[in-house]
């Protein structure tokens, strides 16, 4: 191999997420070393909770197992998961970055074999299902989960749950003691995808989230529709189960709204008529009605659109939702104003869907280093500091978006060392 | 490499409960004479270090019993010179076990089917190990690092400057006389900064400056690229001054068939006066890789008749108005129309993307700019301004002159001296007119390469990228996770002709383009492959003294990697190579072959499976599984516990395209029962990650049937299916009732011949 570029400078990239990924992929295939790092106990992020991507509907998973392959395959990757960054000092080409691991109670003897979770008796709800569905408190987080070793709540384990759990394992892997952990690396550039999370429904009152399960987020509905959702894969009203046969989907839920999101989230309408196939999969005859500001579907997305709008059961109304109301037999009423006719809309359904949008990471949370960042929480990359961000960290985008602005900042990083 | 083996049986997870090992352990040393040892838990610190002493001692191929290959890569990793060939007993032997149903009993006879199974694996994955060898990394000569861009507009010279900056020299290369492209032409660009409000300056002039003043970057202007030639890290390029024909312009592709009409005279040639395809230009200048940034074309819009475009003098496009912007001032009222479809239909124009949004918000700022009561109206069905652009769309709201409606434009025409629009279904809740000055039409941006070929290779396959019309024309990629992939190894587009997009997203795509024409160099230079079998170091191999020129394997290869001589004797290309090993299970003559995977390995394991006699409990059925997205899904059955037939026997395989016939002729005249080959969906939406591989061996599974009837078997029992990676939880249906309809056939009649 030659290494006569200077090839060595190596990258931190924060987030293992789809961009995160991508940039460590892209970086490292060139030759420099890389550290992966991802606060979660899975790598994958966002897009492993989705159950298909538009406008292909292919499984999110095809694409990252091909990059957890492409992980395993290259020694100048190193990947760190539960770990977050404390603490940057130095400057560009040269920064030391303290790292945190948290405990995952689980140590490198875990086999998966998963006997822990067969008898752990105590519950958790499961975030990656959105609390739709509990998982045991020795877990796996989904059977696609890299790396594949289970991860304990320990705050939620009993006495007998702790014992049981520490029996169960042959392999000597349960480890309740264990701390967190620091250590220190020296890079030459960081790359920060932090990603987002899913703006909280609750923030706006008059859409009433929270005070009826039958009105769920957009990306409550990925996990209802996916194999390995709290459903099985079945779209069913939370709460009774009731079968689907109407339902409201409600754009722009917090986005393009001064008092929360004031941006476009850009994947929202795209999410739903996505939504809207995997209703129709299920539900040939339920009624659908779409409640938009604008329909942002451009470029090769318009013919996806078009099919789904030859629908004869989907409605699309102009028009913002004002209100959800709560009805005592558990539907809801969507009430919005008709923009072209001026018309008032009152719609019972059996479920209604926000279409939240998309928040920054960093947006909630300071960041860690100094960071440039816009006033709604974006990363400005800064590729002189060597702090280069990418993904949602960056801007609100699509997953193909994301990718591709993933390997442009692994190129802005690699520059860092060769200057 | 001197082979010196020994096979490791993990007792851990359930393994050793579920099985006899000691019995599993003589079939390996007994049948396939290899030391075999058990350990308790193999990827354990203790069980790794079990293994290391022996690897110490001399040990060089080793066999692990126990996980999936998906897993535990690193523990099972002993080093770039050591083999290690994984059985799957776990995952795909003991929880794939079919439970019995609550209530009955289990068969009498399942301990022995699962201890066949297992047995059978081991079986395998000893073959696979005795006929596996190291890698030997494919070296060109010399491998030339620069980069070729093609284009100098604005993705074009941004992917020459990020190339140049990470330490790599640029040759750029544009037909016109100057650098810049469109962009020259424009007056303003859109807000690309916090706080997303105000038009910027044109950054295009600067960075022509900066690309023409670095030393790095070499610029050919008024120039074209004639022809490529070779592969990453040897690309030999003919230019030639633009629009002038050379005998070293690309050859257009010719079929076989029409080459025999051109040969009898019955056809023209069309590329008469043109040097052969294989020809060795000694002029030619020698890149590593290619970046396309050959960008885009206005649209014509004269089809939409009722919007008056080249009948009507003061109704133009969006390009033509921002030439007007910039050279003087523009009309005080002026419309935009952003959707030509009057009632029919709100798409907005072919090829905008959501360019032609901001671009419509832009231009009704210079009416403002230019005229103290210019006034601009907007006629839009969906305003196209995703992410921080709704700040840009906002501020343009609250300009007073700038009026924004939602409405179908059904007519512009004459009125006096100037235009009238009519305007239906409007958010005023009516129909209107709107007398202006001029009318400018949202027009796309067509890709280049919808009109020509614009990449001019001299492939075997022909000089253009294939298959566009599933992008519209765009040189795009198929595939959301990897956004850079084309066809044709070591060529990345960016810009315009990737897609319609905003300057601030072509910088950033040529950003991307280039690391990727990096990434390539690198990995020619290291003699692996590029995505998606990245670092892989075969490559395939050619026994040429029994090629019989049939050219299924230069005709079939999803990357155009293989080109051929006169006499049609294939011509590899390593480096344009992907590594899916379709040319391998094109050839009927079974030449074709990596060092860890060939016809002789995997028809080796296939025969290696046990097959019993007379027992029409114990049928055969081998399944060729895609590691990429099946095999994972089976993993998952597996780890859900969802009951295989333990007929079955599953044989990862690169890519359903490398399966050549060869192997399911094998297994049938080898007294198994059926054969199924389980990969990804191809069709418009396939998710096959060499893009053809599954939709080719579908085409020859078709053929195989003809081949089976007249050896008197049922065409039944080979069969093909589609999977995607979750579709763990159709597994058992797939496989279970293909096993049953074997089952109903019954066994096959060659068994024990």
């Amino acid at each position: 191999m030659t290494d006569e570029q200077g090839t060595s400078g190596a990258v931190l990239v924060v987030g293992g997420g789809i961009s995160g990924l991508t940039a460590a992929l892209e970086t490292a295939e060139v030759g420099n070393d890389v550290f992966l790092i991802e606060k979660n106990a899975t790598f994958g992020g966002r897009v492993a909770q989705l159950n298909e991507y538009f406008p292909k509907m292919c499984p999110p998973s095809c694409g990252l197992e091909i990059n957890f392959k492409r992980i395993r395959d290259n020694r100048r990757i190193r990947t760190y998961s539960m770990t977050t960054v404390k603490a940057v000092t130095g400057g560009p080409g040269n920064y030391e970055v303290t790292l945190e691991t948290a405990p995952r109670y689980v140590n490198s003897n875990c086999t998966a074999c998963g006997d822990c979770a067969a008898a752990c008796t105590d519950e958790i709800d499961n975030d990656f299902n959105f609390g739709m569905n509990k998982s045991k408190a020795a877990y796996l987080p989904h059977e696609m989960a890299f790396p594949r070793r289970y991860v304990i709540d320990k705050n939620a384990l009993s006495t007998a749950g702790a014992e049981a759990v520490k029996a169960a394992c042959k392999y000597n892997a349960v480890d309740l003691d264990m701390q967190v952990v620091t250590c220190t690396i020296n890079v030459s550039s960081i790359i920060w995808a932090t990603g987002w999370v899913p703006y909280d429904a609750t923030k706006m009152e008059n859409l009433n989230f929270g005070k009826s399960q039958s009105i769920v987020t957009n990306m409550m509905m990925e996990r209802m529709a996916a194999p390995s959702g709290p459903t099985g894969g079945k779209i069913l009203r939370p709460g009774d189960n009731k079968e689907i046969e109407s339902i409201a989907f409600v754009q722009c839920a917090g986005s393009r709204d001064e008092n929360h999101l004031e941006y476009c989230s850009h994947v929202c309408c795209m999410a739903t008529f996505k939504h809207m196939t995997y209703v129709r999969e299920q539900y040939p005859d339920a009624k659908i009605y779409v409640f938009y500001i604008d329909l942002r579907t451009p470029g090769k997305y318009e013919k996806f659109r078009a099919v789904r709008m030859a629908d004869k059961n989907a409605t699309f109304i102009k028009g913002k939702v004002a209100d959800i109301t709560v009805n005592t037999d558990g539907s809801v009423t969507v009430i919005a104003e008709n923009a072209l006719t001026a018309e008032k809309i009152s719609q019972k359904v059996d479920m209604a869907v926000l279409a939240t949008g998309m928040q920054p990471s960093f947006s909630l949370q300071a960041p860690p280093a100094d960071l440039q960042m816009d006033a709604n929480g974006f990363v400005i990359s800064e590729p002189d500091k060597a702090m280069i961000s990418a993904g949602c960290a960056k801007k609100a985008a699509d997953v193909v978006t994301c990718t591709q602005s993933s390997t442009a900042a692994a190129l802005k990083a690699i520059q860092v060392s060769r200057r | 490499m001197d082979k010196n083996y020994c096979a490791y049986i993990c007792a851990g997870c359930g393994i050793g409960d579920a099985l006899d090992l000691e019995a599993l352990s003589e079939v390996v040393t007994g049948e396939m004479s290899m030391d075999c040892k058990v350990h308790d838990c193999l990827c354990g610190a203790e069980g790794r270090a079990f293994i290391e002493a022996d690897v110490k001692e001399g040990v060089n191929t080793v066999v692990v019993g126990a996980c999936s290959p998906r897993v535990m890569a690193n523990e099972f990793d002993f080093g770039k010179d050591k083999i290690t060939v994984r059985a799957n007993l776990r995952e795909q032997v003991i929880w794939t076990e079919v439970k019995p149903a609550e209530g009955e009993e289990p068969h009498a006879e399942a301990a022995e089917f699962l201890a066949e199974a297992a047995a059978d694996y081991m079986r395998m994955a000893c073959t696979r190990a005795q006929k596996t060898e190291l890698a030997e990394p494919y070296q060109l000569e010399v491998t030339n690092k620069i980069i070729l861009v093609m284009g100098g507009g604005l993705a074009g010279l941004t992917a020459a400057k990020e190339s140049a900056a990470a330490g790599y020299d640029v040759i750029l290369v544009e037909k016109e006389d100057n650098l810049g492209g469109k962009a020259l032409g424009w007056r303003k660009s859109f807000p690309t900064k916090a706080p997303w409000t105000d038009l910027e300056e044109n950054p295009i002039q600067a960075l022509v400056a900066e690309v023409v003043n670095n030393s790095r970057i070499t610029v050919k202007t008024a120039t074209e690229v004639a022809r490529i030639t070779g592969s990453p890290g040897d690309f030999g390029i003919s230019f030639k001054a633009a629009g002038t024909k050379t005998e070293w312009d690309a050859p257009a592709k010719v079929t076989v068939d029409e080459q025999d009409l051109i040969n009898k005279g019955e056809k023209e040639d069309p590329n008469e006066g043109l040097q052969k395809y294989t020809e060795i230009n000694s002029e030619a200048t020698k890149v590593g890789s290619v970046v396309l940034a050959t960008g885009w074309k206005p649209a014509d819009v004269s089809e939409y008749e009722h919007l008056g475009h080249g009948k009507l003098t003061n109704v133009v496009t969006n390009a033509e108005f921002e030439k007007i912007s910039k050279l003087g001032k523009v009309p005080a009222t002026v419309a935009f129309v952003q959707s030509p479809g009057g009632k029919d239909n709100d798409n907005d124009f072919p090829y905008c993307n959501s360019v032609t949004s901001m671009v419509a918000l832009k231009q009704a700022q210079y009416v403002c700019e230019d005229n103290v009561d210019g006034r601009a109206f907007i006629l839009y069905q969906h305003m196209r301004t995703p992410g921080s652009m709704e700040l840009f769309y906002k501020n343009t709201q609250n300009n007073d002159g700038i009026f924004l409606t939602k409405g179908c434009v059904t007519q512009v025409e004459e009125n006096g001296g100037g235009l009238r629009v009519a305007v239906e279904d409007t958010l005023l809740g009516e129909d209107i007119t709107i007398d202006v000055d001029m009318v400018v039409l949202a027009a796309g941006m067509e890709p280049v390469t919808l009109h020509e070929n614009s990449i001019n290779l001299a492939y075997r396959q022909g000089p253009a990228f294939n298959d566009l019309d599933l992008f519209d024309g765009y040189a795009d990629s198929h595939f959301i996770c990897f956004p850079y992939e084309t066809r044709r190894t070591g060529v990345y587009a960016c810009g315009g002709v990737r897609k319609a997009e905003t300057m601030e997203e072509a910088v950033d795509d040529a950003t991307g383009a280039a690391l990727k024409a990096i990434q390539c160099i690198e990995s020619a230079d290291r003699g692996v492959s590029v995505h998606p079998r990245s670092g892989d170091a075969t490559y395939p191999e050619f026994f040429m003294q029994r090629c019989t020129q049939c050219k299924r394997c230069t005709e079939e290869c999803p990357f155009g990697a293989l080109d051929d001589d006169d006499n049609g004797t294939p011509l590899p290309n390593p480096t344009r190579c992907r590594r899916c090993g379709t040319c391998m299970g094109a050839c009927p003559e079974r030449i074709i072959g990596f060092k860890d995977y060939n016809i002789d390995l995997i028809g080796s394991m296939v025969k290696a499976v046990e097959v019993p006699e007379d027992d029409d409990d114990r049928l055969r059925i081998v399944v060729f599984v895609c590691e990429n997205d099946a095999y994972p899904a089976i993993d998952m059955a597996g780890m859900k516990r969802l009951g295989l037939s333990h007929m079955v026997r599953f044989i990862p395989v690169r890519c359903l395209g490398s399966v050549n016939m060869a192997w399911i002729r094998d297994a049938l005249s080898a007294g198994m029962d059926g054969a199924m080959l389980l990969g990804c969906t191809y069709g418009d939406d396939y998710q096959c990650h060499f893009v053809k591989g599954s939709e080719i061996a579908n085409k020859r599974m078709e053929n195989i049937g003809d081949t089976l009837s007249t050896l008197g078997l049922e065409p039944e029992r080979c069969v093909a299916n589609q999977i995607a990676i979750t579709d763990y939880d159709k597994i058992p249906k797939i496989i279970n009732d293909f096993v049953d309809e074997i089952v109903e056939m019954g066994p096959n009649p060659f068994k024990g011949f």
